[in-house]
């Protein structure tokens, strides 16, 4: 009856509609006893950040695969922000290039997992992160 | 840091109504401290309850009952509670309710909030009631609560909605599924929803012929095959309460198609309730539903709490290897 559960939104910001790797992330994190909100693509920052105010989140996971993630990710910390959303903790996955990664974690984003990281070392890092 | 959330609830204040709805889910006494500062603002909202089997559309039409809504003059503030199931095994869930209903992205007047069942039965999560008094507080004019997808037995939101639409989807059944208790018995309306796919017309036949079996109005029967009305003698009555016989929309909510005739009936509903005088009478059937639930979980929680856990497990234990009957075992636990 009464727990504190980890509550996670998975979101696709962004045109592509790969949403296959959102789909397993969501899915093993489910398997990891925690409470996805999962919203599917197309998702505007706008879209994001407030989903993430309503639902009250701990975590905020977002993929994408465009090469968009430069021109989104710092919009959604920034509306993030704005909504007095500081404490939730941001993680990416997708195609992000090495060399943007030092740029992300500057803005924020405090986890980014590509393509063959296992699931649970993303279930870990969650974890560890939100007590 | 109570007084400020619940400030925040009553002004509205986004952030503070989802804070709220976060300490309620995960229960305490401090959850119960807001409860006890929101409940003399609540009771003005009009609760809707949208129910019905899984992939029937639920969250599509709640999407476009929403959107209608708001966009009638006057508009009407909405929020929402989705329920989507628990998983019994890692006790983590999907809730995926959103992904319908993007259109209300961005509208001050729209507050949508997912919830698990968390082990929850009845198609509510227990918690569900006491979000859906957050946002009532909050001053929402009506609350749509989506049950999770419910088969024939999830009835709880009958005691916690004043108007629940049932929705349907062509070809589930026969008219002898259409008889069974449960699901059917506790619509106040009906949508028969993908009513552009085949058997919508069937479909709202054998709803037709269910609720005529409860009336002393017309009966439409299957006679060798086919559907015919028969007179009857009576005023025609509805499912639930006299006075109300429960309308049935064939509707396509990907399309709004039916959406504006099924919300006027939702608002209808509700003057027939004010009218009738059965909403004061249903009000009372969901706070005795309501205190019995909390009275439940309560004493459970002042019995587990005076037992210690070891002579719980030893009781357990002597159940499962049948030395001792649960019943006996449950006095002796009330009894100390």
């Amino acid at each position: 009856m009464s727990d504190k559960k980890i509550r996670v939104l998975i979101a696709k910001p962004g045109l592509d509609g790969h949403d296959r790797g959102a789909k397993v992330i969501a899915r093993a994190l489910r398997d990891a006893g925690m409470e996805v909100i999962y919203t599917g693509i197309r998702q505007t920052p706008e879209m994001i950040a407030e989903a993430a105010l309503q639902e009250d989140v701990d975590v905020v996971g977002m993929s994408i695969l465009s090469g968009a993630h430069m021109a989104l990710f710092p919009k959604v910390m920034d509306l993030l922000r704005q909504n007095g959303l500081d404490d939730v903790l941001v993680v990416a996955g997708g195609i992000i290039p090495d060399e943007d990664v030092p740029a992300l974690r500057q803005m924020g984003i405090q986890g980014i997992f590509g393509p063959g990281t296992p699931t649970d070392q993303i279930v870990n890092f969650i974890r560890e992160k939100v007590q | 840091m109570n007084d400020e959330l619940v400030r925040g609830v009553l002004a509205g204040q986004r952030r503070a109504i989802a804070r709220a709805i976060s300490l309620i889910e995960d229960d305490g006494a401090e959850a119960r401290a807001v409860l006890t500062a929101l409940f003399p603002h609540t009771g003005r909202a009009h609760l809707v309850g949208v129910t019905g089997p899984p992939g029937s559309g639920k969250s599509t039409l709640v999407n476009a009952l929403a959107l209608h809504f708001r966009r009638q003059s006057p508009p009407r503030s909405v929020g929402i509670v989705a329920v989507d199931p628990t998983s019994p095994f890692s006790g983590g869930a999907i809730l995926g309710d959103r992904i319908r209903m993007r259109d209300l992205a961005g509208d001050p007047g729209i507050f949508i909030r997912s919830m698990a069942s968390r082990g929850n039965l009845g198609g509510l999560a227990w918690a569900t009631a006491d979000a859906v008094k957050v946002l009532d507080a909050a001053g929402f004019d009506l609350i749509l609560i989506e049950t999770v997808g419910a088969g024939q037995a999830e009835v709880d939101i009958a005691r916690t909605a004043h108007t629940t639409v049932v929705v349907e989807v062509p070809g589930l059944g026969d008219d002898v599924q259409a008889i069974k208790a449960g699901i059917l018995e506790i619509a106040d309306l009906f949508a028969v929803n993908k009513a552009d796919l085949d058997g919508a017309d069937h479909a709202v036949m054998a709803l037709r012929m269910m609720l005529d079996l409860n009336s002393g109005g017309t009966h439409t029967v299957l006679h060798h095959g086919r559907l015919m009305t028969v007179a009857g003698g009576q005023e025609s009555q509805g499912a639930g309460e006299p006075g109300w016989r429960p309308p049935i929309f064939k509707t396509v909510a990907s399309r709004r198609e039916g959406v504006a005739e099924l919300a006027g009936a939702i608002l209808a509903h509700r003057a027939y309730l004010e009218q009738s005088g059965n909403l004061a009478g249903r009000e009372r059937e969901r706070a005795a539903a309501e205190l019995e639930m909390i009275l439940q979980q309560e004493s459970l929680r002042r019995v587990l709490a005076c037992t210690d856990p070891a002579h719980l497990a030893e009781l357990i234990d002597r159940i499962a290897r049948r030395e001792l009957d649960p019943y006996t075992a449950s006095q002796q636990l009330l009894g100390r």
